[in-house]
This record gives C-alpha cells, sequence and structure tokens, in this order.
C-alpha cells in the first residue's frame, strides 16, 4: 500500500509525527493568537506596579519548589533503589502516594491546621498562657513559603519516578565497576548513578517546573502573587484576556529558554543500556546509622506529604459521610476514572507514537522542535488552555455546521464542543509533556543498534516497535500511563469550563465545596479522588519493579 | 499495516470513553432549559428543582468559577446555552457588552423586579441583592466606634482590619461604587488608607475574616451580608456558629448614601435554542416563591419588594438604607479599581 502510494513506511511515521504534534500545538496556537488581540496595552500598567511582584513570587517559587522536589526525589530514588534498609520495599511505592493528593487539598488541609485558628497554634497559645497573635510568632502558613513546601510535597514525587526509573534501568556492571575500583555508596551515587540518570531528573525537574508555573488553586488561596495570578486578573477583572494571553505566552517562552538551556548544558552526552539490565542490582548495605538515616529520609515525605493529609482527610469524612450515599456520587467516581484512564491511554499513545517518528528520522530537526512545542500546554494555567481548546474546536464545529446548512440544510450544531471529548483533549494536551517526557527518556537509552538489527533482519518500523522497543520501555510507559492517569484524576480548572451540562467529575464536586472553603464538606470527594488514584500507583509501582525483580 | 492498527486503538480508547461517559447525562426529549452558571450548583438545586417539578421542564446545568462568557462567545450561533447566571454583576455588564446577551421582554419580571436591580436596556436581571457591610467584634468594638466605609481609614484601626484579596469582585465592585460616589483620587486615597490599617495580608474568603475576629486576628472585618446567615445556622460545622456569634454587623453609611449593594442575576443568550423556556425560568426566580426559597436557603435579600424576608435577617439585620446606584456604573469602574489596588499594593 505505501509503495502503491509512492511513501516509505519511514515517511508515513513522519508524517504521523506531523499530524500528532500540530494538533497538540492546536490549543497552544489559540493562545498565541490571542495575544496579538488585546483591548488595551496593559504592559506599562503593569511594569509601574505589580510586574515586579509577579516575577520576583514566581522565580521564587520556581527555584523553591525545584530545590525541594530534587533534594527529596533525587535522595529517596537513589536509597530506595540501591540500598538496603528495613522498610525499602514499603517504601519503595509509598513514596509515591503524596502524587495522589490534589496540591489545593493538601494547601487547605495544612492551613486548617497550622493557621492562626488551628488546633497547633491553638494548643501552643493555650500551653504557653498567649493571648493574642502579638504575643508570639508562628510562621505564615498561607505566604510564599507555604506554597513552596506544599508545592514540593506533592510535586517531589515527578522527579522520584524518573530518577528511580533510571536507576533502575542502568548498567548494573558499570556500578559494579565503580564499586571494585573502590568507590563507596556516596561516591559510587555522585560519580556514577547521578550523571547518568541526569537526563531523566532534568525531565523530572521540568515537569515540575511546568507545574509550578501553571498553578492556580495553591498560590491563589495562600494569596501569593505570582504570574499565573496575573494572568486572571488581567483576564478577569481587566476584562483583557490578550493581555492574558501575553502573560501567558511569555510563561511558555520562559519555558523553552529553561528546556534550551537543559539542553545545551548537557550538550551531546548520550548513554544507552546495555544488555545487562535484567541482572540482578547488588544494594549497598547500610550500617545501623545510616539504616535509620536512609529511613527517616524516606519517611518524612510520605509522613507529611500523605499520611498527615489522608489522616485528616478521613476525620473529616466521618462527619459527611451521607455524601457517599449520593447517587450523584458514583456517576462523579465512574467519570473521573474513565476520563482519566481514557487520557491515559490516549496520552501515552500519542507521546510513543510522537517519539518513535522521530527515533526513525532523528536527522528531522523540524520535527522535533514541533515536538518540544508540543509539551508547553503542561506550563499554561488549565482555564487559559481551555480557551485554547474551546476556540478551535468551536471554530471546527460552526464551520462544519455553517457548509452543513449552505449544502444540505442541516444544522450539525456542536459536535465536539462541550463533550467529554473535549476534556479528553485538553487532558492530552496538558498531559503530553508527562507522557513523553517518561517515554522519551525510556526510549533514548534503547541503543539504536537494536533497531539496525531488526530492521536488517526484515522488520518493519511497527514490527520494531512492537517487538523490540516496547518490551524494553515497559517501565517508561507503565510510568507515563500512572502519572497521566492521577494528574487527570486531579485535573480541574479546564474539566470544570469545558464539561457537558450536569455533568461532575470528582474534582469538580470538590471544587464546589472548597472554593466556598467548605474544605470539611469537600472531604469526601477529596478522599475518594485519593484512594482511586493510589491503587494505579501501587498497582504500577509494583509492575515497575518487577520489570527488574523478574530476572 | 501500522495505520489500520494505531488507527483502530485509538479509536477504540477514544470511542469507548467517549461513549462510556455521554450515556448518563443524556437529557431525555422533554423541554428544557440550560444554564452556563457562575453560581455553584447546589446552591440553585432546590429553585431549580422547584421550577421542574412545576413547568416539567428540565433543567441542566454547567457550572464553572471563569470562561463562561468566551464559551458563549466561541460557540457563536450553536450554542447550547440558554441562560447565563451569576453571582456578581461584572460578568452580566461583560456579556451586554461583548452583545451575548438578548433582551428579555417580561412585564412580569419590570413588575417582578425594581427598576435599580434591572439592566436600563433590559438584557439582564437581578434575582437578588446582597450588601456588602462591616463585621466588628462584640468585644473589642463599642456601638457606633464605626458607621462609614470611610472611617476604615482611621488611625485607630491600626492594625485591626481584616478582608479578602482587593481584587476579589465583591472589593472590586465596593471599590467601583467609591470611585463613582467620590470620585478615583478619593477612592484611591482611601483604599491606601485600609491598607495602612490591615491586620494581616488579604486572604481567605469572607467567612475566613469573621473567623479571623472570633479568633482575635483583628477587629473589624468587610464581608457579604448572607454569609453571615450561612455562619449562624451552620450545623454540619458548629464552630461557625461561634464565629457569627462574635461579631456585630453594621450597614455602612447609613446616614447618607446607604450601604454598597450588589446583585445575583440572569441574562438571556442572543442564540439561545429555548428562549421560551428560558423567560420561563427567570420569570420564575423573580416569582414571590422562588424569591422566598432564595432568602430562606441562602439569607440573600429578596429583589421583588414586599416578600417576606427571613426571620433570620429580620432579627439581626433589619431594615437598613441600600446605596441605590447604577449597578452599571459600578460594573464599569471594576478595571480601574483592579489597576487601583495594584498601585496600592493592597494584596502586596
Amino acid at each position: 500500500m505505501g509503495q502503491l502510494l509512492g511513501f516509505t513506511s519511514v515517511s508515513r511515521w513522519t508524517a504521523l509525527g506531523w499530524i500528532i504534534a500540530l494538533l497538540v500545538i492546536l490549543p497552544i496556537a489559540a493562545v498565541i493568537w490571542l495575544a496579538f488581540n488585546p483591548t488595551e496595552n496593559i504592559w506599562p500598567h503593569l511594569i509601574s506596579s505589580v510586574l515586579p511582584v509577579y516575577v520576583e513570587s514566581t522565580l521564587l517559587l520556581l527555584s523553591g519548589v525545584g530545590l525541594i522536589s530534587l533534594a527529596i526525589g533525587v535522595s529517596t530514588a537513589w536509597l530506595v533503589t540501591l540500598c538496603n534498609f528495613p522498610g525499602r520495599r514499603l517504601f519503595e511505592w509509598a513514596l509515591l502516594l503524596p502524587f495522589a493528593i490534589p496540591a489545593y487539598v493538601i494547601a487547605y488541609i495544612y492551613t486548617d491546621l497550622l493557621e492562626y485558628a488551628g488546633p497547633i497554634q491553638s494548643s501552643l497559645r493555650e500551653l504557653f498562657g498567649w493571648r493574642t497573635a502579638r504575643d508570639y510568632s508562628f510562621p505564615e502558613i498561607r505566604s510564599l513559603g507555604g506554597a513552596i513546601l506544599m508545592l514540593s510535597l506533592v510535586l517531589y514525587p515527578y522527579v522520584y519516578l524518573l530518577a528511580r526509573s533510571s536507576f533502575l534501568e542502568q548498567s548494573v556492571n558499570i556500578r559494579d565497576a565503580s564499586r571494585t575500583l573502590g568507590c563507596n555508596p556516596w561516591q559510587s551515587f555522585y560519580r556514577i548513578s547521578l550523571p547518568i540518570a541526569r537526563p531523566a531528573i532534568a525531565v523530572g525537574l521540568a515537569l515540575v517546573a511546568m507545574e509550578t508555573l501553571n498553578d492556580f488553586g495553591t498560590v491563589d488561596f495562600f494569596a501569593v502573587k505570582s504570574l499565573s495570578a496575573g494572568i486572571y486578573d488581567a483576564w478577569l477583572n481587566m476584562s483583557n484576556l490578550g493581555a492574558a494571553a501575553q502573560i501567558a505566552t511569555l510563561m511558555m517562552l520562559f519555558v523553552v529558554l529553561l528546556m534550551w538551556l537543559e539542553r545545551t548544558s548537557r550538550a551531546r552526552a548520550k548513554q544507552f543500556s546495555g544488555a545487562d539490565r535484567f541482572k540482578r542490582i547488588e544494594r549497598f548495605t547500610l550500617s545501623r546509622g545510616q539504616s535509620l538515616g536512609a529511613f527517616i529520609v524516606c519517611f518524612m515525605p510520605v509522613f507529611f506529604g500523605f499520611i498527615v493529609p489522608l489522616f485528616e482527610l478521613a476525620s473529616m469524612t466521618l462527619n459527611h459521610l451521607d455524601q457517599f450515599t449520593n447517587s450523584r456520587f458514583l456517576a462523579q467516581a465512574s467519570n473521573s476514572f474513565l476520563l482519566s484512564a481514557g487520557a491515559a491511554l490516549l496520552t501515552a499513545l500519542l507521546a510513543l507514537l510522537l517519539a518513535y517518528s522521530q527515533r526513525l528520522k532523528p536527522q528531522l530537526s523540524g520535527l522535533r522542535i514541533a515536538a518540544k512545542l508540543a509539551h508547553l500546554g503542561y506550563a499554561l494555567p488549565g482555564a487559559v488552555l481551555a480557551i485554547g481548546v474551546i476556540i478551535p474546536f468551536a471554530l471546527f464545529d460552526n464551520a462544519l455546521d455553517s457548509w452543513m446548512r449552505a449544502n444540505f440544510d442541516i444544522s450539525t450544531g456542536l459536535i465536539l464542543s462541550g463533550t467529554p471529548f473535549a476534556i479528553l483533549f485538553a487532558y492530552s494536551v496538558r498531559f503530553l509533556a508527562v507522557s513523553s517526557g517518561s517515554i522519551e527518556s525510556s526510549l533514548a537509552k534503547v541503543t539504536p543498534s537494536m533497531d539496525m538489527a531488526s530492521r536488517s533482519l526484515g522488520a518493519n518500523p511497527l514490527e520494531t516497535l512492537k517487538r523490540v522497543h516496547l518490551p524494553l520501555i515497559r517501565t517508561g510507559l507503565l510510568t507515563a500511563l500512572l502519572v497521566v492517569f492521577v494528574d487527570s484524576m486531579k485535573e480541574l480548572p479546564a474539566t470544570l469550563i469545558l464539561r457537558p451540562f450536569n455533568f461532575d467529575t470528582l474534582a469538580t464536586a470538590v471544587y464546589q465545596f472548597a472554593s466556598d472553603e467548605k474544605i470539611e464538606a469537600a472531604a469526601p470527594g477529596s478522599l475518594l479522588i485519593v484512594l482511586v488514584g493510589i491503587i494505579p500507583v501501587i498497582l504500577l509501582s509494583r509492575t515497575i519493579t518487577a520489570t527488574r525483580d523478574a530476572a | 499495516m501500522f495505520q489500520v492498527n494505531t488507527k483502530r486503538f485509538s479509536s477504540v480508547v477514544t470511542i469507548s470513553t467517549v461513549a462510556a461517559l455521554s450515556a448518563a447525562p443524556q437529557a431525555s426529549l422533554a423541554e428544557e432549559v440550560n444554564i452556563y452558571s457562575y453560581r455553584q450548583e447546589f446552591l440553585l438545586r432546590p429553585l431549580l428543582d422547584a421550577f421542574t417539578a412545576k413547568t416539567d421542564i428540565d433543567v441542566n446545568v454547567v457550572y464553572a468559577s471563569k470562561s463562561l462568557l468566551e464559551r458563549i462567545e466561541n460557540e457563536g450561533r450553536n450554542t447550547p446555552a440558554d441562560i447565563l447566571l451569576t453571582s456578581d454583576i461584572a460578568p452580566l455588564f461583560d456579556a451586554k457588552e461583548r452583545n451575548l446577551l438578548a433582551r428579555i421582554d417580561s412585564a412580569e419580571i419590570s413588575a417582578n423586579v425594581p427598576a435599580q436591580y434591572r439592566d436600563e436596556d433590559g438584557t439582564w436581571v437581578g434575582l437578588t441583592a446582597r450588601s456588602r457591610i462591616i463585621y466588628t467584634s462584640k468585644e473589642r468594638v463599642a456601638d457606633g466606634e464605626i458607621s462609614r466605609y470611610e472611617d476604615l481609614t482611621d488611625p485607630k484601626w491600626a492594625e485591626r482590619i481584616c478582608t479578602r484579596s482587593g481584587k476579589h469582585s465583591y472589593n472590586l465592585s465596593l471599590i467601583g461604587s467609591l470611585i463613582e460616589h467620590v470620585g478615583e483620587a478619593e477612592a484611591e486615597a482611601w483604599l491606601a488608607g485600609v491598607k495602612a490599617n490591615l491586620a494581616r495580608k488579604p486572604q481567605g474568603n469572607d467567612r475566613a475574616q469573621v473567623k479571623a475576629i472570633k479568633e482575635g486576628q483583628c477587629d473589624v472585618a468587610l464581608g457579604n451580608s448572607y454569609y453571615f446567615g450561612a455562619m449562624l445556622t451552620n450545623e454540619k460545622e458548629p464552630e461557625q456558629q461561634e464565629w457569627a456569634d462574635s461579631v456585630k454587623l453594621i450597614f455602612p453609611n447609613q446616614a447618607d448614601r446607604g450601604a454598597h449593594m450588589n446583585i445575583s442575576g440572569a441574562g438571556i443568550t442572543a442564540n439561545a435554542p429555548n428562549p421560551k423556556a428560558a423567560l420561563a425560568l427567570i420569570e420564575f426566580l423573580t416569582s414571590e416563591e422562588a424569591q422566598r426559597i432564595y432568602a430562606e436557603v441562602n439569607y440573600e435579600f429578596p429583589v421583588r419588594p414586599g416578600v417576606a424576608r427571613s426571620a433570620l435577617i429580620n432579627e439581626y439585620m433589619g431594615e437598613f438604607k441600600a446605596d441605590d446606584i447604577n449597578l452599571t456604573r459600578v460594573a464599569a469602574n471594576r478595571g480601574a479599581a483592579a489597576k487601583m489596588v495594584d498601585r496600592v499594593g493592597f494584596d502586596n
């Protein structure tokens, strides 16, 4: 068939890659297009008043969340993968659990605990006989520092996941060699494991950075004036969507700059995993003191990022058990589950096809750039992305409708707008970066000589993908599915805006209460988001481990 | 080969998800009306159910906190939305400016709702009114110590005032009304004066400010009137009753222009597919029955004169003088108010 049409099979892949990249870029392009149509030039006002504040708090937020996520994610990933200490097997998956907690939920919970009226400060006042806030000082949770901590607690799992699968996929032989040559655990980590894992860690960090940039719920609740606050202000309060799109476009440019910096600093370093990846990992045995240290390092993020919020949610839920008997609750849970599963599969498929089509023609830099641009959807605040989806969908629907009316006197109305498909598409655009991150970094570790061998034995690109690559990148693929599933469960702003009539997910149902700061009434729904989210976390984490242990 | 396969796979994924998701909420063939709502659905449900029981018209709702105007605008003539429902004057004003609303022609509505709470061109109708009032600590603020918004700048309130973000639409609307009454320069001086007296960085919602008074973090706060009722009757979270118990309600500026008012309201979209049903619903929402539900469930003031206010409102709020400034002029000042908040650094 391909021969008949005069296409080689590789160029069909290239065409497919382009189609996917362009589709995903569509909403991003729509936002950039909006940026050219502001109602008023907002920059003189911004520069003379709040822009310095926006930029400063955004940069502080980014670097704070980035550093803390990096420290927690990499250290714990290395410990559970390469060291032996009590609880290691448990932590392997438990360290992922905070990921299931939406950032806005953890922010509410810690505010409830730590604010002036909360149980901790109240007990302290009682204990020491303080009367008012002026009698003592206590760190304010609703602050930039608080926002950094909250976001770090739920975002470090990105770094952990990617660092861990990279440590798992690394050649055991290299590490063995380092130990034969006398490296202690720390030296082996610092001089061997870390440099090899760097591309994967960078991907994890990029995801953390973009998620931090697009966050609005947490920063708004903590009254932190970041750039996304500026976007909403220009759009909603100054009725200047164009100006909002300009700020959003600037944010995307900033992300492009970061990506480019990371890339050039890594230069051309490329590693491929050897054939020994099914060899068993020899773990470092830690002394008693070291074991205790490792335990504490792994326990803290799980405790503060998962156990405390889960406990709080569960105890608040006790007051609102009647919600579970509400028949809408089941429908909300099933909507959430189906959308998230669909988004996970669709996004992984798109990411895989996109990555593989680039691999087949590595010299094609146009496609590579387009594929990178397709990741930018993740840096956009959800509500802005939703507008980016509304515009092309409505354009398509209305054009089709007009054409059908003109030619057949039939009105097709809105076919795509306001359907679950629009939400699914938005999720795919939003989370393609997440999916691609882990699939690309896995695929990059498969040595090209495998492709050559397979192709010279007569397999076409698709067969090669199915029989050679898929088994080798299983870990990366599973990671991609897992992360997008959980992220979609939590997604709120785009879902809220794009959904059909009478359609709720758990997140939108929770938001109805949470937006009114009825945190208690929001607890049962939040709890269910977390519980539905942790099932795949545990299952997939076990499978990821099994890819190594199976040998 | 690959084309068939990947296509089939991805279409199976998407079709099965979409099919499974679309199956549930498919509306029946009965008459219906569709709402895009900026108000949370659970606040509306009792009213919508009463409407459906009465008329057999089904009501479908999409609730979102932003972007609904953009959705209507882009969906154009094919929009499924019949009604835009809001908790603030601002989106109605914007929707009118962008020609998204049709004229509402109803003698019934004109009779039910005073002109002050209707658009002069008939594109939107207020459904409930709320006042932005001053909450003061029963313990720490004496009677008569504060009676006007202007008093908030008095240095004696230094480090004693709490409020939510200056960028919240309720505050922007208050500032917008001040701009209208006293002019931009004086309004800005007022805002800077309030800023100077804040006990903490603006944060939280209106209830959180009352809570802060209860906890002794501040003595005076700005807040919408109906939250008081909602807190005082909150049985699920009884601590909120204590918050409400700790404050007095001051309706400001009673000796001059009156307390600042805002509305929740509705308009019919220009391309509404079910304009008749939409009109029927809005007429119902201004009816005696619906207005009473509003007052009793949510402690808002009925816009319709003569509807009995809830006993709670009568007990705690009584009659007061409302500012009767044209709400359109207040909403038009919102952009200027937002920039003023930036210049003063109110939220920083």
